[in-house]
Order: C-alpha cells, then sequence, then structure tokens
C-alpha cells in the first residue's frame, strides 16, 4: 500500500455560520501532484492554510506527514515547504539573503546552505541577480524563486496557493518543470489552482464547491466521468452549481 | 539559538537597508536636542509692556523707568488711555498694560498708598502669569522705596520675614537643564514604541509574516529577533543623545554611568514590550500608527515632561505613575543633575522591570502563529 502523507476525515472550518471548508475528506499520496480546484471563495485556501498548521480547524481530523493539526502543528511546520498567494520573500533582501535566511531558519547548515544556494542560482540563471534585491525581479523569476526557497529545505510536502497567477505562459510551463522536478525527488505537491491546463498535469484533482470536495480522481478519470473533453468542461459543469459567488 | 542568529541577520541587514529610516535614527537624537531645548522655554524674558501714564509726575516715571530697568519688559507703548494702550493687547502688539491712575504721586504721598491697573493678556497663559508676576514684584519693590524717599517713617516695619531663594542641582534654574534629559527620554521612547510596532505589522501588511509563521520558528525567537536590533540601535541612540547634552549642553551626568545604562537598557525593553503588543493587536500600519500614537500623547503630555507630576491631580497622578515613561524621566533626571545613587531609585528600577517583564510577557501570549 502507497505511503499517506496528507489524511483528511471531515475537516471543516466555520467562521461565525459560514463554513468555509464543510466537512472534506481526502488522502495525498507520497510523491504525489495533488491539485487543488476551485473558483474563487470556494474554500481552497483555508484548506491549505488548516494544512499548513496556519489555521485551527473547527472539527474533523486531518494527519499531515504523519503529524496531527490540532496537537503538532509545530511538528508539521518542520516538514513543509509554503508558498502563499501573495508573494512572501523579503522584497528588501537579496535572492542569496533570502535563500540564506529560509534555509538558516529551517535548520539546514552553513555549509549546505551555501552549496545548494549555489547550484540553485546557477539552476534558475540568476547569476548576475544574486546580489539585487528580490523585489527589483520580474514576476515570473519571484514566483520560481519562492518555490525553490519553499522546497530548499527539501521537505516532504509543499503546498502551494495558486503558484503561477498573473504569469506568463512560457514562465507557467517552466514553473511546471520545477514541480515535476521535485515531485520526481520524492516531494508531494499539494497545489491550488484555477487554471484548468494546469490541473491536466496534476496527478489527481479534486474540485471544490462551496466548501465542499465535489469531485476526486485522476484528470482522465475525471473527463470520462463528466463526459467532458477537457477539464475545462467538467469544471464549468461543477462550478455552475455553485451558489457563492467569488470574492 | 542558531535561527535566532539567523533572524537578526535578516532584521540588521533589513535596518541598514532602509536609508530614510536610518538617516532618521541617527539624525532625530541631535536634531531633537539641539532644536527642542531652545524652542521649549519656560523662561520668560521680553515680555512687552504698554504703559498708561495718567499722571505725569516723577514718581509715575520713577515707576516706569524701574520696570523698563528691570530687564523683564520691552515697553513698546506709551498711550494716554486705557482704551488705546489694549488695542495693543488685541492686536498681540503686548502682553501687558500697566495703567497708573491720576494722582498716583499726590495720593501715594499723601494717604500712603495707591492702586495702578495691571492687566495681562491671558492667551498665553504662563507668559501672562510670569510676566504679571515680574510686574507685581518689581512694584512691589518700588513701594518699599517710597518711605525712604518720602523721608517718612525711616524704621523699617517690623516683623518681615525675609526670603532668599537658592536653587539647587539646577542654580540658574535654567529651563533646558529640566528638559534635556526628559528628551533623551523622548528619543528611546520613539524608537522602542513606533519602530518596533510599525516593523511587525509591516511584515503582517506585505505577508512576510505568513511565510515565517509556516516555518518552524519559534514565537519566542521570533520576538527576540524583533527585540534585539531595535535594543541596540535605542542604545546607540541614548548614547549618542547623551553626547550631544554635552557637546551642546554642557550637560554630563553627575551620576554613574552604570546605573543610567542599566535604566535605558531595561526602559527600552519595556517600551519595545509595547511596540509588539500593540502590532499583535493590529493588522496594518496606519492603525498602529494610532494606537502608538494615542499611547504617545498620554505618554509625553502625563509624564512629567513639561509639567510636574506632583503639581497633576490624583487621579491624573495615578494614571501618570502608570506610564514607564514617568518613572525613567524621573530617574533619569535625578541621576543626571542630582547624581542620585542606585539606592535612591532602586523601587523606580523596580516598577520598570515590571512593565518591561508584563509589556513584552502580553505580547508573546497575544502573538499567534495560527490563527
Amino acid at each position: 500500500m502507497e505511503e499517506k502523507v496528507i489524511v483528511c476525515k471531515d475537516l471543516t472550518k466555520r467562521f461565525g455560520d459560514f463554513y468555509a471548508v464543510n466537512k472534506i475528506s481526502f488522502e495525498v499520496n507520497k510523491g504525489e501532484i495533488f491539485g487543488f480546484l476551485g473558483a474563487n471563495g470556494a474554500g481552497k485556501t483555508t484548506a491549505m492554510r488548516i494544512l499548513c498548521g496556519l489555521s485551527h480547524p473547527t472539527s474533523g481530523e486531518a494527519m499531515v506527514a504523519g503529524f496531527d493539526v490540532y496537537k503538532q502543528p509545530e511538528s508539521i511546520k518542520k516538514n513543509i515547504g509554503y508558498m502563499s498567494q501573495k508573494f512572501s520573500l523579503y522584497e528588501n533582501l537579496t535572492v542569496v539573503e533570502n535563500i540564506e535566511f529560509f534555509g538558516g531558519v529551517y535548520g539546514v547548515s552553513s555549509s549546505e546552505i551555501r552549496k545548494r544556494s549555489d547550484n540553485l542560482i546557477q539552476k534558475l540563471g540568476l547569476t548576475a541577480e544574486a546580489k539585487k534585491l528580490v523585489g527589483a525581479l520580474p514576476l515570473g523569476w519571484k514566483q520560481k524563486l519562492a518555490f525553490s526557497v519553499a522546497i530548499f529545505h527539501q521537505p516532504r510536502i509543499v503546498f502551494l496557493d495558486e503558484p503561477t497567477g498573473g504569469v506568463d505562459p512560457v514562465t507557467r510551463r517552466q514553473f511546471w518543470d520545477m514541480i515535476y522536478e521535485a515531485a520526481a525527488s520524492g516531494i508531494t505537491i499539494f497545489v491550488t489552482t484555477h487554471y484548468m491546463d494546469e490541473a491536466e498535469y496534476c496527478n489527481r484533482v479534486t474540485i471544490m464547491v462551496d466548501g465542499k470536495i465535489e469531485a476526486l480522481d485522476s484528470p482522465a478519470n475525471l473527463k470520462t466521468q463528466f463526459e467532458a473533453d477537457n477539464m475545462d468542461e467538467v469544471f464549468y459543469r461543477l462550478a455552475r452549481r455553485a451558489k457563492r459567488s467569488g470574492d | 539559538m542558531k535561527v535566532l542568529g539567523y533572524l537578526l541577520k535578516k532584521e540588521f541587514r533589513q535596518i541598514f537597508r532602509d536609508k530614510t529610516i536610518l538617516a532618521m535614527m541617527f539624525a532625530m537624537p541631535i536634531i531633537q536636542l539641539v532644536i527642542l531645548p531652545l524652542a521649549m522655554n519656560f523662561d520668560v524674558k521680553s515680555v512687552n509692556l504698554a504703559v498708561v501714564d495718567n499722571d505725569h509726575s516723577s514718581y509715575s516715571r520713577q515707576l516706569i523707568a524701574k520696570v523698563g530697568a528691570s530687564g523683564y519688559f520691552k515697553i513698546v507703548a506709551a498711550e494716554p488711555s486705557f482704551q488705546r494702550a489694549i488695542t495693543y493687547i488685541e492686536r498681540e502688539k503686548a502682553d501687558v498694560v500697566l495703567e497708573i491712575p491720576p494722582n498716583f504721586e499726590s495720593n501715594l504721598v499723601r494717604e500712603g498708598k495707591q492702586r495702578v491697573g495691571v492687566s495681562v493678556d491671558a492667551i498665553n497663559g504662563t507668559k501672562a502669569a510670569i510676566g504679571g508676576n515680574y510686574l507685581m514684584t518689581v512694584i512691589a519693590d518700588f513701594n518699599k522705596d517710597i518711605p525712604i524717599n518720602t523721608g517718612r517713617n525711616r524704621t523699617p516695619p517690623a516683623g518681615v520675614i525675609d526670603i532668599t531663594y537658592s536653587n539647587w542641582f539646577n542654580p540658574l534654574a535654567e529651563y533646558r537643564f529640566y528638559i534635556v534629559p526628559a528628551i533623551l527620554v523622548l528619543l528611546l521612547t520613539l524608537i522602542g514604541g513606533f519602530m518596533s510596532a510599525l516593523n511587525i505589522v509591516r511584515e503582517k501588511e506585505v505577508g512576510t509574516i505568513e511565510q515565517i509563521n509556516v516555518t518552524p520558528i519559534q514565537k519566542w525567537e521570533f520576538i527576540l529577533g524583533k527585540l534585539i536590533p531595535f535594543w541596540v540601535v535605542g542604545m546607540i541612540v541614548f548614547t549618542l543623545g547623551l553626547l550631544v547634552a554635552w557637546g551642546i549642553y554642557g550637560i554630563w551626568p553627575v551620576g554613574s554611568f552604570v546605573t543610567l545604562y542599566v535604566f535605558a537598557a531595561i526602559y527600552l525593553v519595556a517600551l519595545l514590550g509595547f511596540g509588539l503588543l500593540v502590532s499583535t493587536y493590529t493588522n496594518n500600519q496606519l492603525q498602529a500608527m494610532f494606537v502608538a500614537f494615542f499611547f504617545m500623547m498620554i505618554f509625553m503630555l502625563m509624564s512629567g515632561l513639561f509639567t510636574a507630576v506632583d503639581s497633576m491631580p490624583p487621579w491624573a497622578k495615578m494614571i501618570a505613575n502608570l506610564t514607564p515613561v514617568t518613572h525613567f524621566i524621573k530617574v533619569i533626571r535625578t541621576i543626571v543633575l542630582k547624581g542620585s545613587g542606585f539606592a535612591d531609585v532602586q523601587m523606580e528600577l523596580l516598577y520598570l522591570v515590571l512593565f518591561a517583564v508584563l509589556l513584552n510577557g502580553w505580547a508573546i501570549f497575544n502573538y499567534r502563529k495560527t490563527s
């Protein structure tokens, strides 16, 4: 049997009488690219924040990397990487300084930081920009850098919240190459998106509507199930039932 | 511990990269210490005086000459009527009107007493009150000389208690000696209270705090990582302030430097704790600024920076004692001007330590990595 790195059962987050996440249950296998789809306001980010230990669930169970989200959020944090919707590296630090800082706080040794950081900068083609402030980089580069920083400490799972929002198609393609590479090295990828072509790149996808999971399978199976030619159609059929409007 | 090292490295890099803040941090103590003590001067030197002499006698002229020679007054006008003179006050050309009634001299000689009219512009309360008082003193002095001049009653009245003053610890009673130590406190308060609050709230605003919250950084590491850099900056600014106070005003602490620095160090921790606390309750820099400013106003106006806490009503005294600023201002004045030793101020140390523990404890308690 495959190793499960995320196990969720009836996970719920309620704000007042609003169910942002309503009894969702799913499992994610090790090394999988797991897509989390849904319209704006469907509850993707809230669900992800709970799994990262940034937000307390109201009820239900969830285990991430073998740790309980209620009792061991700090242990979870040691084993995951996170890239938020909003770019959140330090814009007034240079590329190298950001890498050093985040590597350092995850406990990567300084010699290892130097070695990996040199490789990384070379791989990203940022040699000329290594000493420039991150705020001066174009968005696409920032996103690639943010992803690289999120997996720098070689976490077991990386959570990506709409990582390619606002990025051009070429860079998006390169970004997904990086995701594949990370997955091949054994890192489980948990990614939210509302680009349906990106959904096709995932091993399995769930589609969230109004805080609930409406579908969960591989893209191929979903297309057969909903008798659709592509993921776009699958998504429209499900999303049209939504009562909540996006933000 | 290693994590804290990385946090400190990052904070210092960011502080030294922000040239505006850096310049402010170092220009502020110098500019404030150079300008504020000169401007915030309650010594009243030149009170503008309008005179109405309805008597035109030698006594009235003597009185006016005496007032003019006292050095506190500048006679800006001599008018024939009170109505004309009061227009000088209305136009803010004069602060005080002195009116000498007709028959001033003859009444004085004949009856031994005479009233003069003093009208003060009370809009500038301090200047008016002090100016009025000066004028009274001069007139009283003039009064004393009259019997001698008239040749009557040469024996001085019996049983007059003569009061002589001496100002201790500030012999010339100069306001700047009073205000300069307080401005040193002001500097530390601004650095401690504002900079730390705004810095953390900025991380909230930009979203980097979320990236921090998802790492295994512990709460105390994060808070110390924010406290230490501003503490260091605060101590440098304090030292710079002491040097400026010495260079420009010749104020060199009479008391021990060790005591002074121990207090400054603890006071800064308390104020940084206050800044952190504000940052945990606010979500953006505007909110933080407003909240911090609200408290700063109370700190500034109630701490005895401008007015003595001892002359406040009891309820205000209580509020004043509930701010760390009051205690530090008291201590710094006594150490710098009076040379008080540690034993004299140990109660204040206890208060400051309490503030430091309470404010920081509250801030750490209220900072949440998981919402």
